[in-house]
């Protein structure tokens, strides 16, 4: 071992990660930026209408989804969330189901792509409307605590921009309030579609909103994914243990436009993109793991190919299955079957 | 100047209030806005504060007792102050208590829109010499009509021209075209009477177009296209026939002192009224009285129960060359032998003229039918309009008969036919109000005031 | 409808919502009652009066003013697994939570193709009549009926309250439940004791008649009943139907009625454009035009923002006893 390696791993904080968890966190990323790009190569052809991107924020939601307790804790995400959403137990399969709208999606193909459900997962339904989420979380959160559920917590997302929005306010104060088990992770990429930090708030630092709520808050690098676990498990452990509510701020940046349908050079410069493009969380943990000893090159091409097979077999799969039928609008109004003028 | 407290509205639902505690006792001084009384509801406790200065003169509600909102609890007589806060403490009452339901002046109530009154239901309209324009004229007048009554017109194949509407303005309902429709095969045959042209007379007696020919003037081998009429007529007398389950019977009237009586009468009857005397109106008058007497026969069968009608309004069945129309003697009973004959002279004069109104056809509750002037014996009548009988006078024979004393005598015998729906009348109402008919005609004549 | 015993007793309208929330609280753990002044003030009708005593603030929960998570934080519970009853203070205060209710609560069965639901009850004070002006006497069901998804109802007889607050609660979908606040006191009535249901989407024929069908629910059926009654007197005989839900609605009831009267006249509180009036009448034009001896009418508010809190004002927007007897007289008569 090359003392440079011995030296690196001891620097190394795991803040309590293991070998395997590292790797894990390091493959959802790979798996994210793999699923993310194929939305935009069936995109560019023709195959599915829209795709939308969260390219820089894969250290985040790996991150947070390593932090997240399958089968106790729930998710109440929004639509950037696809590293979370399969950090915490959708497939691939299920990923590309809901990019081709077919009808064996969670959401039988109604919901636009990345409007990701799952009760198996604990992935609450939401809309596009943001923030409208964010008191459903607080909600369940309610519900956890007043059935006495120790040991749960909701860990709740949004971006930068939906801090801006009521209903953000209203549910972290109502949280606050009840001392709720929640975690409100903001994953701040510094633009609300053409819109700057600047522009969206007057005090940059998110975070330090939690002090007028009466409740803990802490910002954290969210290009480090380690450092994200970190912040979040301990939020999320104050939660599950009665300690209250945190709001807790990943600052990242978007990549990538809005969506396909967003053209970003209209409102900000390429020199800006490739500026924050240096910190690519991917390739970044990649150099990591590889300087701590975690994974040899061989091994992380390996992994690599092994992302892009699963992609595309989720891709084939996903693809060959049939749409839902025009019968299938009118199930699911009511309980019960649909009536017209009911 | 007296002023009358009332419990006050203390809160946006409130119905009623308690008085808790009366702070001032009749006879005490009071100052406007001074708190007298103590008033709680189970929403709000509160001081009620006088409008004005004065004295307390009279408590009206106890403590403890619970009023509903409005109700006076004290009486204060005003001192001293100008009359002007009084008028404004009654402005107030009057306020409040007109407030309750009055209209308030000026309320645009929405007026019902007059488009929709059927132009030409205002005024039946006769139709004679009109051809071929009437069946459009009749499609025009629908036009506008409510749906309703477009289609009930339709279906009951009723001209609407003809009914007197009584909707606003004169508009024909759907309720009066139901009426007209109950009225059975002679009003809704009648309708069509009164719509259609009237068969035109001298037609050569050749096979029409396609080998049809008329009702008038059947030819053998050819097609009779069905007027409305005669498809009303076929309606109505399957309708009767499978509904009333018909049953029938019968009497042989020695009308000899009846027949003696008329013709005594019959010349100077012509040449005073211009009418002639038949047997008719006698036989009529022998009918109402006989309905009075077992009323069952002057009833009608419906879902709810046999309704038994007041009014005796008998219809004179007519045959007229092409067509079979009943128009009705309203309240025969009130009419003597001379009044019913004007009234069905009258009517079977306008009948053979096509000059009969939709009035005329309507309203029947017990039918006649003189077959006798055919020469028919004996006939068995299909029921008219849902009603409980139809009686005929049959031919007036000279026969043989023995008589009280069992000698052989000639005299004038009619049988009278009656055809009775079994669901109102069984044979024992039947056959008694044949033979009380029997009775009166026997017992008229051979003179008499007509 | 099943009756636990045979025996009943005269609530008023605010009883009967009081007694049926709190059998629900003490009959299922899993109720929730949420909104502003419901818990130690016990609602500013003293609806829920003393439940905080009894259930506890969690179970009762006093809300910071905020209209939209009142209902979004309740859609939360739902979601979730509680059964939450959300209060909102006065239908003019829903505004905020639009959004929650019509974007968010009544899609989520939809969006997520039957695999989330949200059995959640949102309860409203609503109507006029009581110089609330602008801001304490709107109606607002014409805002929300429009929207599948949701379900609302406005029962105004004391059992018919607590038999659809019942069904509104076991309801597995989210019903807005609109309470008409001049009824609350006003209106007393007998109410079967035990718990009962009402189907929601049936409406009740609270008078028969045959020459004209009274479409009406809320305040104004009381009235509409007090016009029938005084038609009856004069030879007129009008058949009034308590519509009780808005959505569903009962449209056999309104199809058998109008084709035995052929006249139509809907009665209600809101607006006229775009009002309950308008749907019912376009579905009887579409399934039962050739019925009708009459246009079809509608006795509704004028197209404007509000009534004022001025009497005068109060009075041109609402439609008095004697105003539905008059529009009554003059369908009948046509």
């Amino acid at each position: 071992m090359a003392k440079s390696e011995i030296q690196v791993r001891k620097t190394l904080e795991r803040h309590g990660l293991s070998d395997e968890q590292l790797k894990a966190i390091f493959r959802n990323m790979l798996l994210q930026r793999q699923l993310d790009n194929r939305g935009f190569q069936l995109n560019r052809q023709g195959k599915v209408p829209f795709a939308l991107g969260s390219e820089g924020h894969e250290a985040l939601q790996a991150g947070a989804a390593m932090a997240f307790k399958r089968g106790k804790d729930i998710l109440a995400p929004y639509y950037r969330d696809l590293g979370l959403a399969i950090g915490i137990g959708l497939t691939p399969y299920e990923i590309l189901l809901s990019l081709f709208a077919r009808a064996e999606d969670h959401n039988g193909g109604r919901q636009f792509p990345n409007h990701y459900s799952s009760k198996r997962a604990g992935l609450m339904s939401f809309s596009s409307i943001l923030a409208a989420h964010i008191p459903h979380a607080t909600g369940a959160a309610y519900s956890l605590k007043y059935r006495k559920e120790a040991g749960r917590a909701v860990l709740v997302t949004c971006g930068d921009g939906t801090t801006s929005e009521g209903e953000w306010h209203e549910s972290m104060n109502f949280a606050a309030v009840h001392k709720l088990p929640m975690v409100m992770l903001v994953e701040n990429n510094q633009w609300a579609i053409s819109t700057p930090l600047s522009l969206q708030m007057a005090e940059p630092n998110i975070y330090k909103r939690a002090e007028g709520y009466g409740m803990p808050g802490e910002q954290f690098d969210g290009f480090d994914p380690i450092a994200t676990y970190d912040a979040v498990h301990r939020a999320m452990e104050r939660a599950r243990s009665g300690g209250g509510p945190s709001l807790i701020e990943g600052v990242c940046y978007r990549f990538l436009a809005h969506s396909t349908d967003d053209n970003d050079m209209t409102y900000r410069t390429k020199d800006e993109v490739s500026e924050n493009r240096k910190h690519d969380p991917v390739p970044r943990f990649e150099r990591v793991l590889v300087d701590a000893g975690v994974m040899t090159a061989e091994e992380v091409d390996e992994m690599k190919k092994s992302v892009l097979r699963e992609t595309n077999e989720a891709t084939d799969k996903a693809e060959a299955m049939p749409y839902p039928e025009a019968s299938d609008l009118y199930k699911h109004v009511y309980e019960g079957a649909w009536e017209p003028w009911q | 100047m007296a002023t009358t407290i009332t419990m006050p509205q203390l809160g946006e639902t409130v119905t009623e209030g308690t008085v808790e505690r009366w702070l001032k006792k009749a006879g005490d001084p009071v100052e406007k806005y001074e708190a007298f009384v103590e008033v709680s509801t189970d929403k709000v406790n509160s001081e009620v504060p006088a409008p004005v200065t004065g004295t307390l003169r009279e408590i009206l509600v106890q403590e403890g007792t619970t009023v509903a909102t409005g109700v006076p609890i004290a009486i204060i007589d005003e001192v001293g102050a100008a009359t002007g806060t009084s008028t404004q403490q009654q402005t107030r009452d009057q306020m409040a208590e007109s407030a309750n339901f009055e209209p308030v002046p000026g309320f645009n109530i929405p007026e019902m829109p007059t488009k929709h009154v059927a132009p030409a239901a205002s005024t039946p309209v006769r139709t004679n010499g009109q051809g071929a324009t009437t069946a459009n004229g009749a499609e025009a007048a629908l036009r506008g009509a409510s749906p309703a009554v477009r289609r009930l017109a339709r279906e009951h194949h009723i001209d609407i021209r003809a009914i007197k509407g009584s909707g606003a303005n004169g508009r024909v309902t759907a309720d009066d075209v139901l009426s007209a429709a109950r009225m059975g095969p002679s009003a809704a045959v009648g309708q069509a009477v009164i719509s259609e042209p009237p068969a035109p007379s001298k037609k050569p007696a050749t096979p029409g177009p396609g080998n049809t020919s008329t009702y008038g003037e059947p030819i053998p081998g050819t097609l009779i296209p069905l007027s409305s009429a005669r498809r009303i007529i076929a309606e109505r007398m399957v309708e009767s026939k499978h509904n009333a389950p018909h049953a029938w019977s019968m009497v042989e009237v020695d009308v000899t002192n009846v027949w003696k009586w008329r013709t005594r009468e019959k010349d100077r009857f012509e040449r005073e009224t211009g009418y002639k005397l038949t047997l008719l109106p006698f036989f009529v008058r022998a009918v109402v009285e006989s309905l009075s007497v077992f009323p069952l026969m002057n009833a009608k069968f419906k879902p709810e129960g046999i309704f038994v009608e007041k009014a005796v309004n008998i219809g004179i069945a007519i045959g007229l060359p092409a067509n079979l129309v009943v128009p009705v003697v309203k309240n025969a009973d009130k009419l003597s032998i001379k009044g019913l004959a004007l009234a069905s002279g009258d009517l079977i004069d306008r009948a053979r003229r096509s000059k009969l109104t939709a009035d005329d056809l309507q309203g029947g509750t017990f039918t006649v039918n003189n077959n006798g002037a055919n020469g028919s014996y004996a006939s068995a009548p299909i029921i008219n309009g849902g009603q409980a009988g139809i009686v005929t006078m049959e031919t007036v024979v000279k026969k043989p008969v023995v008589t009280a004393d069992d000698a052989i005598a000639i005299r004038q015998m009619m049988n009278v036919c009656l055809s009775l729906d079994h669901r109102v009348v069984d044979g024992y109402v039947a056959s008694g109000f044949l033979a009380d008919l029997k009775r009166r005609l026997e017992a008229m004549g051979p003179s008499g005031v007509l | 409808m099943a009756i636990a015993s045979s025996s009943s007793q005269i609530l008023n309208n605010v009883e009967a919502v009081r007694e049926t929330l709190y059998e629900a609280m003490k009959n299922d753990d899993r109720t929730v009652i949420l909104g502003e002044d419901v818990g130690n003030r016990g609602n500013v009708f003293l609806i829920t009066k003393d439940f905080i005593k009894e259930f506890g603030p969690e179970r009762v929960v006093d809300t910071p003013i905020a209209e939209a998570s009142i209902v979004g934080i309740a859609v939360g519970m739902a979601m979730e697994g509680l059964r939450p009853i959300a209060e909102i203070q006065f239908a003019d205060f829903i505004y905020p939570a639009f959004n929650q209710i019509v974007g968010e609560a009544a899609k989520t069965r939809y969006r997520s193709n039957g695999e989330y639901t949200c059995p959640l009850v949102i309860r409203t004070p609503y109507g006029g009549g009581v110089r609330g002006a602008l801001s304490h006497s709107v109606s607002i069901e014409a805002l929300f009926y429009h929207v599948p998804g949701l379900k609302i109802v406005a029962p105004s007889f004391p059992a018919d309250v607590k038999g659809l607050l019942n069904a509104a609660i076991d309801d597995p979908d989210p019903v807005l439940f609109l309470e008409h606040k001049k009824t609350y006191r006003l209106i007393k009535g007998e109410v079967p004791s035990g718990h009962y249901t009402i189907p929601i989407g049936k409406a009740d024929v609270k008078k028969t008649g045959s020459q004209l069908t009274v479409v009406s629910y809320g305040l104004y059926v009381h009235w509409a009943l007090e016009a029938a009654n005084a038609l009856e007197q004069e030879g007129m005989s009008v058949e009034v139907i308590d519509l009780r839900s808005i959505r569903p609605m009962d449209r056999t009831a309104i199809l058998e009625s109008v084709r035995k009267t052929r006249k139509l006249l809907i009665i209600h509180e809101d607006n006229k454009f775009g009002g309950i009036g308008a749907e019912i009448s376009a579905m009887v034009a579409e399934e039962a035009l050739f019925e009708l001896d009459a246009p079809i009418r509608r006795l509704a508010a004028p197209d404007v923002p509000a009534m004022g809190y001025a009497l005068p004002l109060e009075e041109e927007y609402m439609s008095s006893p004697t105003e539905m007897a008059e529009t009554m007289r003059e369908m009948v008569r046509f």
